[in-house]
């Protein structure tokens, strides 16, 4: 295990992380996921934990919550979907309310791109980031690595493509910033309409050919075609979209050695089939797994921050 | 007994005469008596008031063809007091005042209101800007010559463009018959659909929605082709892509009709240059590539690019304050235009002084037709800047405007202004100058 490196209040991305902090956090998670890890821990047991989301989370929400539970912080729940935080605004006065009750941590969902940036430096309480528009969604790639390096055994110079609406997701934003990190090749394929125009000056390959492109690939991250792409013409049809774009059996069954990863939740027949999504490559599931070990490791070590920092 | 004011001993600096050397201006009843060496020594004026220019610029003032005054029905983010306050410590003597205020100004009366409180409370010269369409919505033309008549100066839908090629013909026709330029905001919309800042790797990377160049050039190649169909003077507002620079460019050499403003902020930013999620650095068209600054700086060189206008648009903390996406486009830029000139256009050798002050004073008073200012000829308004051009400062976030949205805060610039005089009369004092 590396020596841990960890000395943030915030965990508001992964852009500005460096590979020594992001493996702080996977080794962390590696002893949380551990089987003979105790399932109730006592670290966080005098904080409160709060969540903001503006939009609507099942997978991340519960994930958090279970971590934090099993790290003995008491959990508050906060449905934001109809409330002012919509707009922004008051997103700041929300968070120093609850603050001003108790609240030490946020785990903030939000449809605006980097709503957290200003925010962080404005209160006591640790932010972190579920994800904002389509900017960042920090824990959802750290799963990505961990199950990639559990699976893979490192993460450096992996080949990964990662599949679908790239202009509007905030997983592959993270997972590109994380994995450049380590030298990985990163190809992101999909209709040029869902690609976003300077892509290539992050330093990842554009590819517009998913046979291609999973060719010598060690994973495949397909992301989540949301339906409504269609009617804003970014896409002709679905039924052409999983022509060009779906991963199939039939597609992966040439490359036996790639892992199939997708965030959730998945539109079977459109960006993935079923065989592809439920087939021996596929490491889905296990991401959900390894979900609560990597936020219960985030929580631990931002934990420790501020023990440290009073 | 006239009216007498001796500006003595700057350095006078007037592209309309070409000159460039120390010499007394005098200033009578308002206006522009005489511009010469020596003035001061003659009998006759021993005894008139005297503003020791020396080590100064004496310049005529600028006239910023691009300004929102905010009032009527935004007075919280500006009124024509705060903003023509805020031009005169800037040198800017004449501001062109864009319409869409709430209500915008689409009738002749309610160009009188705002010419009438100009008149009353403004700290410096204002212009008027008539709305193209009723209420800006792009569907119906406003009293074009009935404004004309209660004396606007451009016609334009400024914030929004015109997207209705018909319309946009129509309102050209009738600019054309009123002697008078149209000021376009050139903007696909649906190209920028959603987008709140350019398409390109800063907005990649922070996940945000980007305007491609694109948008810009269709709309000024379009006003380009309707300029050559009606004759019409189209001026583009606030160009910043590198391909509407080279359209502009190609109409200019074919004889057309054609002119063009850049804003302080896209000639001395870019997108690289806007740190995180700073809505302040949000505006529209959005700061584009190095490479496209370039190309404006080179505009601006070649004369493309004929005016610097700051497009100032005051906007409340609160409202900046509300997240990168849904903040409003706009930034401030009366108090910081001539020092942003003088450092980054001037400094870097892009222009030279009198280059600088032919695009922000003697050019837009050529526009707009204005026969009476921009120059420093004798009978002209007396209307001058006495500027400091060595002269270091820190732009802080303390103006005359009442809104704080710049870009430039915390820049360190060159040159200060120390007067403004606006019909001979002081407008602007710098705390300790003069």
């Amino acid at each position: 295990m590396t020596q841990r490196s960890w000395d943030r209040k915030d965990l508001l991305g992964l852009e500005d992380l460096s590979a020594a902090e992001i493996e702080s956090i996977l080794d962390a998670a590696v002893s949380f996921k551990s089987s003979e890890a105790p399932k109730n821990h006592s670290k966080l047991s005098n904080r409160t934990l709060a969540f903001l989301f503006s939009e609507p989370s099942t997978r991340t929400r519960s994930s958090f919550e279970v971590a934090a539970r099993r790290l003995g912080a008491e959990v508050l729940g906060f449905s934001a979907a109809s409330s002012s935080l919509l707009k922004g605004e008051s997103l700041l006065d929300t968070v120093r309310n609850l603050e001003a009750m108790g609240v030490d941590y946020f785990v903030v969902r939000h449809e605006l791109s980097g709503v957290l940036m200003p925010l962080a430096p404005k209160t006591k309480a640790s932010l972190i980031n579920a994800g904002d528009g389509a900017h960042e969604h920090p824990t959802q790639a750290l799963l990505d690595l961990f199950t990639l390096r559990e699976k893979k055994g490192t993460l450096k110079k992996l080949k990964v493509v990662i599949v679908g609406d790239v202009a509007h997701s905030r997983v592959a934003r993270s997972n590109i910033f994380a994995l450049l990190k380590f030298k990985a090749a990163v190809t992101v394929c999909g209709p040029t309409a869902l690609i976003p125009h300077d892509i290539a000056s992050l330093g990842v390959s554009v590819s517009q050919d998913l046979d291609h492109a999973l060719k010598d690939a060690d994973a495949v991250n397909v992301l989540r075609l949301q339906l409504e792409r269609q009617k804003e013409n970014l896409v002709t049809s679905l039924n052409d979209y999983y022509q060009a774009y779906g991963l199939t059996a039939e597609r992966l069954a040439k490359n036996p050695d790639c892992m199939v990863l997708h965030p959730g939740p998945m539109n079977r027949g459109v960006e993935i089939s079923s065989q592809a999504a439920d087939g021996p490559q596929s490491a889905i599931l296990e991401q959900v797994k390894n979900g609560v070990a990597v936020r219960m490791a985030v929580l631990s070590l931002i934990e420790g921050w501020r023990a440290r920092h009073g | 007994m006239a009216e007498r004011l001796l500006v003595k001993g700057g350095l006078v600096i007037d592209p309309s005469q070409n000159i460039e050397s120390v010499r007394d201006v005098l200033i009578e009843d308002g206006k522009i008596a005489e511009v010469r060496a020596g003035l001061s020594k003659q009998p006759g004026l021993k005894d008139a008031p005297v503003l020791d220019a020396q080590g100064l610029w004496v310049i005529p003032g600028l006239i910023d063809m691009h300004v929102h005054l905010r009032e009527p029905g935004r007075e919280g983010d500006e009124t024509i007091l705060t903003g023509t306050r805020a031009a005169a410590r800037g040198g800017v003597t004449t501001v062109l005042a864009m319409p869409n205020t709430e209500p915008p100004v689409d009738t002749p009366s309610a160009v009188s209101f705002v010419k009438s409180k100009a008149v009353a409370e403004g700290a410096v010269r204002v212009l008027v800007a008539g709305a193209a369409t009723v209420g800006q919505k792009g569907e119906r033309l406003t009293e074009i010559v009935g404004m004309v008549r209660a004396g606007i100066s451009a016609v334009t839908d400024d914030g929004r463009p015109m997207m209705n090629s018909e319309l946009m013909r129509r309102a050209l026709e009738c600019c054309k018959d009123c002697g008078i330029p149209f000021i376009d905001h050139c903007e696909d919309e649906h190209l920028s659909a959603g987008a709140c800042v350019n398409e390109g790797r800063a907005a990649t990377a922070k996940g945000l929605r980007g305007m491609p160049w694109a948008g810009e050039t269709v709309m000024v190649s379009r006003d380009i082709a309707l300029s050559e169909l009606t004759g019409a003077h189209v001026h583009i507002a606030h160009i910043s892509a590198a391909q509407s620079v080279t359209a502009v460019r190609l109409a200019k050499k074919r004889g057309l009709n054609v002119t063009a403003e850049a804003t302080p902020h896209h000639f001395t930013l870019c997108e690289e240059d806007a740190p995180g999620y700073d809505a302040n650095f949000k505006m529209n068209p959005p700061l584009r590539s190095a490479r496209d600054r370039e190309a404006v700086l080179e505009g601006l060189a070649d004369g493309t690019i004929d005016a610097v206008a700051t497009d100032h648009a005051p906007h409340g903390p609160g409202k900046k304050a509300l997240g990168l996406p849904l903040a409003p486009f706009g930034v401030i830029g009366l108090e910081t235009s001539l020092a942003l000139g003088i450092t980054h256009l001037v400094g870097k050798k892009i222009l030279s002084p009198k280059k600088l002050l032919e695009r922000m004073s003697a050019a837009p008073a050529r526009l707009l037709g204005l026969k009476d200012r921009g120059s420093l000829k004798k009978g002209m308004l007396a209307d001058i800047a006495l500027v400091h051009p060595g002269e270091s400062w820190t732009v802080e976030a303390r103006f005359e405007s009442k809104s704080r949205n710049s870009p430039f805060i915390g820049m360190k610039l060159k040159g200060q202004v120390r007067a403004t005089l606006v019909g001979g009369r002081a407008a602007f004092r710098h705390d300790h100058a003069l």
